[in-house]
C-alpha cells in the first residue's frame, strides 16, 4: 500500500499560492480591469504608425510618418498646434489624449500584407500600442485591419482607395478618412464629360490586383453612365515596368481616351510609355486623344514629370487647398519639413487628430467607446470641408478633388491644379450600394 | 499583320535590354565563371549615373523673385542652374538636355571602376568557391547596393527624359502602307535598339579581332593552358569584368528615359536575364543574345490583349514556359557548349 504526500493543508496552501502567482500579472495589466486591449496607464498613452518604410513606397510612408510625428506634437502641446485651432470640435487642448502624453512606435509595412500585419501585432503585443494606423495600399488596409479587429484596437486607415476597405472587407473596428474608388469615378465623369464630351471610346489598362479592379469597375461604371463606351479593359501584371506591349495596341483599337488605372511606379511608368508611344499628340476617332489618371498622388506623380502635365485625375486632398485647415496644416508642416504635405502626410495627420478627438469626447480608450464617437460624426476644419464619417460602413464623406497635371509648374512641388472641388453630396453612395456589397461591418471588438 | 509587325518592334527594345545585360552576365560566368546574381545592380547603378549627371548639370543656385511667393508665401526662390550663367540659357538648357547621351562618357569609366573594385574587391575571393556561395554574396551585394541608392536617390523613379530631339514617336505604319497609327514606335526606343546593337557588336569585335580578346576568349576554352604559356589570365579576365560592368551601365544609362529609374529596377531585370543567359547557353555570348531578342519578342506578343484575354497570365510566365521548352529539348540552352557547369 503506497503512502501519499499530500495533505489537504499543503494542496489548499500551494493552490492558493500559485493562483495567486497565476492571477497577479493578470491583475497588475490595466485592461484586465478596464475590459480592453491595451488601456494605458495614467501617464502616456501609445500609437502605432504602421507605414512602409522600405520598399517601393517607402517615400510615402517616409511622408506619412512626419504627418505622426507632427500630430503627436501638436497634441502633446508643441509646435503651432497645426490643425487643432481650425478643427471644429475644439476638445483637444494640447495636453495629450485625456492627460496622458502620447508616445509612439512605428512599424514597416514594406507594402506587403503579412510584414504589415506582423509589424502591427508587434506593437500591439510588445508595445502596447493602443491604435495602428498608416499603410500606403488597399491590401495592407485590409489585412491589417482584419488584424486590428482580432486584436480589439482601433484602426485608423492610412491611404487606401480601394472599395473594399470600408466594403466587403470593411470592419468595426477600422475607420477610412481617405476617399475611395468609387468617389473618384463619381467625381471625375462630370469633369470628363465637360472637357472631352459624352461621345467617347475608353480602353482601360488596370494593375491586376484588389484596388485596380475596384477602380476599373468605378470609372467604367461613372463614363458608361455619361454615355462612354468602353472598349477594352486590359489587366497587367502588379510586376510589370514597361507597358509598351499594353500600349501599343491602344491606338489602333477604335479607343480615343487611355485609362491607367495604376499607381504608383505601374502609373509612372505607363504614363510615361503613352506619352512616348505619342498618344498625348495622337488623334482619333476625329477627336485629340486623352488620357486619364483615377487616382494621383503627387508625390508618385513626380516620378512621372512632365508627362502628368493636362491630365486629368483625382487626389483626397491638395497642399494648395485655400480653407483654413489646409493652410494651417500646410504652413505648420512645411515650416518643419521644409516642404508641402502630400494627401498621405494629411490623411494620417487627420486621422490622428480624429482618433485623439474620438477618445476624448468618449472620455475613454475603450476601442468601442471610441468607435462609438467616430460614428456619424460630423466635423469641419480639417481640409476638404464638412465631413461625415458614416456609421454605416465607416467611410468618411468629403469633398473630393479632380485635379490636372499643371501645365507650367512653378516648382518641384506645383504639380497639379486644382480644377473642380467636387461636393460630398455627389460623391455619397447608399451603404449598399452593388460596389460595396459583400461582407459585414460585424461588432466593436474591445479585446481582452 | 500590323499588329505582329508592331510587337516585334516592341519586343527588340526589350530584348536590347535583355540581351546587353545577358552578354555582360554570360561574359563574367564565361571568364571567371562567377554567377554574379549582382548584374542587375550594374544595369541600376549605370542608370543612376544618367540621373547623377542629370543632376549635376542642373546644378543650381538660388534666386528670389519678389514677384512670386511659394507655397509657405514667402518670396520664391527660383532655381537657377550654373550652366545658364557660365553658357547662357540656350547653350545651358541643351546641355541639361542632352544629360543622358552625355552621360554615356561618364558612365563608362566609373561602371569600369566599379567592376573593377567589386572584382578585385569582393568577387575574387569566391572563385573557388561553390555557384552556391557567389549567388548568396552577390545576391547580397546586389541587395546592399539598391539600398545605398534608395538612401541617398529615395525609393521613388527618377524621370530623367531623353533629348527633346528624339521625344514623340515614328508613324512606320504610314512608311508600310498601313493606317495612321498602326505602328508607332517611339524615337527613344529605336535609339535604344540601334544602341545596343552597337555595343553588341563592338563587344564581339573586341574578343574577335584583338588580341587581348584572342587570349580572353582562349582562356574561356581552356584557362588552365592559357596560364601555363606565360599569360597573366586573371588579369584580362579583371578588365573582362570591367568591361562587363560598362555594357550592363550602358544598358542602363540609355533605358532610363524608357522608364524613369528607382533602385530596384536591377531586381526586375535580373530574374529575366539568368533565364536568358540559360536559354542562349551557358557562357556563349551569341547564345544570350539570341535568347535576350528572342524572349524579349515573345514577352511582347504574350502581353497583347488577344493573348491575354485567351490564355490569362500568359505574359508573366511565356518566358518560363519557353525556357522549359528549350531546356527540355536542348539541355544546354540554345547555343551552350558542352563541359561549362557540368562538372
Amino acid at each position: 500500500m503506497s503512502k501519499s504526500n499530500f495533505s489537504r493543508r499543503g494542496v489548499l496552501k500551494t493552490g492558493a499560492i500559485a493562483g495567486a502567482g497565476l492571477a497577479l500579472p493578470t491583475y497588475l495589466r490595466a485592461d484586465s480591469h478596464a475590459g480592453f486591449t491595451n488601456a494605458p496607464g495614467d501617464s502616456e498613452v501609445v500609437l502605432g504608425f504602421n507605414v512602409p518604410q522600405t520598399g517601393p513606397y517607402a517615400d510615402e510612408g517616409a511622408d506619412e510618418l512626419r504627418a505622426y510625428e507632427l500630430a503627436v506634437e501638436h497634441l502633446n502641446g508643441g509646435g503651432d498646434g497645426g490643425m487643432l485651432p481650425t478643427f471644429s470640435s475644439q476638445v483637444l487642448d494640447g495636453t495629450g489624449i485625456l492627460g496622458r502624453e502620447v508616445k509612439y512606435v512605428t512599424g514597416d509595412t514594406q507594402t506587403k500584407s503579412d510584414a504589415a500585419r506582423a509589424s502591427a501585432r508587434s506593437m500591439i503585443e510588445k508595445d502596447g500600442a493602443i491604435m495602428i494606423t498608416g499603410g500606403s495600399s488597399s491590401g495592407v488596409a485590409v489585412a491589417v485591419q482584419a488584424l486590428c479587429q482580432e486584436a480589439g484596437v482601433i484602426f485608423m486607415a492610412g491611404l487606401t482607395h480601394s472599395n473594399d476597405t470600408t466594403g466587403k472587407d470593411k470592419r468595426a473596428n477600422g475607420f477610412r478618412h481617405f476617399f475611395n474608388s468609387y468617389m473618384t469615378g463619381a467625381a471625375l465623369a462630370p469633369v470628363l464629360a465637360a472637357n472631352y464630351g459624352n461621345d467617347r471610346k475608353a480602353y482601360h489598362l488596370t494593375a491586376d490586383y484588389n484596388w485596380g479592379y475596384t477602380t476599373e469597375e468605378a470609372i467604367r461604371s461613372s463614363t458608361e453612365a455619361i454615355g462612354w463606351e468602353t472598349v477594352n479593359a486590359v489587366k497587367t501584371p502588379l510586376t510589370q515596368t514597361d507597358f509598351s506591349s499594353y500600349i501599343a495596341p491602344v491606338l489602333n483599337s477604335g479607343a480615343d481616351v487611355l485609362v491607367l488605372n495604376h499607381y504608383g511606379g505601374n502609373m509612372v511608368n505607363s504614363l510615361t510609355n503613352a506619352v512616348q508611344f505619342g498618344l498625348r499628340e495622337a488623334q482619333a476617332n476625329g477627336q485629340d486623344f486623352e488620357i486619364v489618371v483615377p487616382l494621383y498622388s503627387r508625390l508618385m506623380a513626380r516620378g512621372a514629370g512632365a508627362n502628368v502635365k493636362g491630365i486629368f485625375g483625382s487626389t483626397n486632398w491638395h497642399w494648395s487647398l485655400q480653407d483654413e485647415g489646409s493652410k494651417a496644416f500646410v504652413q505648420s508642416f512645411g515650416t518643419k519639413y521644409g516642404f508641402p504635405p502630400s494627401q498621405a502626410a494629411h490623411t494620417t495627420y487627420v486621422q490622428t487628430l480624429l482618433y485623439a478627438d474620438a477618445v476624448t469626447r468618449a472620455g475613454s480608450f475603450n476601442p468601442c467607446a471610441v468607435a462609438e464617437a467616430l460614428e456619424d460624426y460630423e466635423f469641419d476644419g480639417l481640409g476638404n470641408g464638412k465631413t461625415l464619417y458614416r456609421g454605416d460602413d465607416h467611410q468618411c464623406f468629403k469633398d473630393v478633388l479632380v485635379v490636372k497635371g499643371k501645365e507650367n509648374p512653378e516648382n518641384e512641388f506645383d504639380l497639379l491644379e486644382i480644377v473642380e472641388v467636387t461636393p460630398a453630396d455627389q460623391v455619397t453612395y447608399d451603404p449598399n450600394h452593388p460596389q460595396f456589397q459583400g461582407g459585414a461591418l460585424g461588432t466593436c471588438n474591445p479585446g481582452a | 499583320m500590323d499588329q505582329f509587325i508592331l510587337q516585334i518592334l516592341n519586343g527588340l527594345d526589350k530584348g536590347s535590354a535583355y540581351a546587353l545585360i545577358a552578354l555582360g552576365l554570360t561574359l563574367i560566368f564565361g571568364t571567371l565563371g562567377v554567377v554574379n546574381f549582382a548584374h542587375g545592380a550594374l544595369f541600376m547603378l549605370g542608370s543612376f549615373c544618367a540621373v547623377t549627371l542629370s543632376k549635376f548639370l542642373s546644378l543650381s543656385h538660388k534666386v528670389v523673385d519678389e514677384t512670386r511667393t511659394d507655397f509657405l508665401g514667402n518670396p520664391l526662390q527660383v532655381d537657377v542652374p550654373y550652366v545658364h550663367d557660365w553658357f547662357g540659357v540656350a547653350t545651358g538648357d541643351a546641355i541639361i538636355d542632352w544629360a543622358v547621351p552625355l552621360s554615356i562618357i561618364f558612365a563608362i569609366p566609373v561602371m569600369i571602376g566599379i567592376g573593377f573594385i567589386m572584382e578585385r574587391g569582393l568577387i575574387k575571393h569566391f572563385y573557388k568557391r561553390p555557384h552556391a556561395d557567389q549567388i548568396l554574396v552577390t545576391f547580397g551585394l546586389a541587395i546592399v547596393i539598391q539600398e545605398v541608392v534608395k538612401y541617398y536617390y529615395g525609393a521613388n523613379p527618377i524621370p530623367t527624359p531623353a533629348p527633346s530631339a528624339f521625344k514623340g514617336s515614328y508613324d512606320f505604319g504610314v512608311l508600310l502602307g498601313f493606317d495612321a497609327n498602326a505602328i508607332i514606335y517611339p524615337y527613344w526606343r529605336l535609339v535604344y535598339f540601334f544602341f545596343s546593337l552597337v555595343i553588341i557588336g563592338a563587344v564581339f569585335a573586341f574578343l574577335r579581332f584583338t588580341t587581348f580578346g584572342m587570349v580572353v576568349r582562349a582562356g574561356m576554352a581552356d584557362r588552365e593552358t592559357v596560364g601555363l604559356l606565360g599569360i597573366d589570365i586573371d588579369k584580362r579576365f579583371t578588365i573582362m569584368f570591367g568591361i562587363a560592368a560598362a555594357v550592363a551601365g550602358l544598358a542602363g544609362v540609355m533605358y532610363v528615359p524608357i522608364n524613369p529609374p528607382n533602385y530596384h529596377m536591377g531586381m526586375d531585370f535580373l530574374v529575366l536575364s539568368f533565364v536568358v543567359v540559360v536559354v542562349g547557353g551557358m557562357g556563349s555570348l551569341p547564345g544570350a543574345v539570341a535568347a535576350g531578342f528572342l524572349l524579349g519578342i515573345l514577352e511582347s506578343f504574350a502581353s497583347t490583349a488577344w493573348a491575354v484575354s485567351n490564355l490569362p497570365g500568359i505574359n508573366q510566365v511565356i518566358i518560363y514556359l519557353v525556357a522549359i521548352i528549350i531546356l527540355l529539348t536542348r539541355p544546354r540552352g540554345l547555343m551552350g557548349r558542352k563541359g561549362v557547369m557540368e562538372e
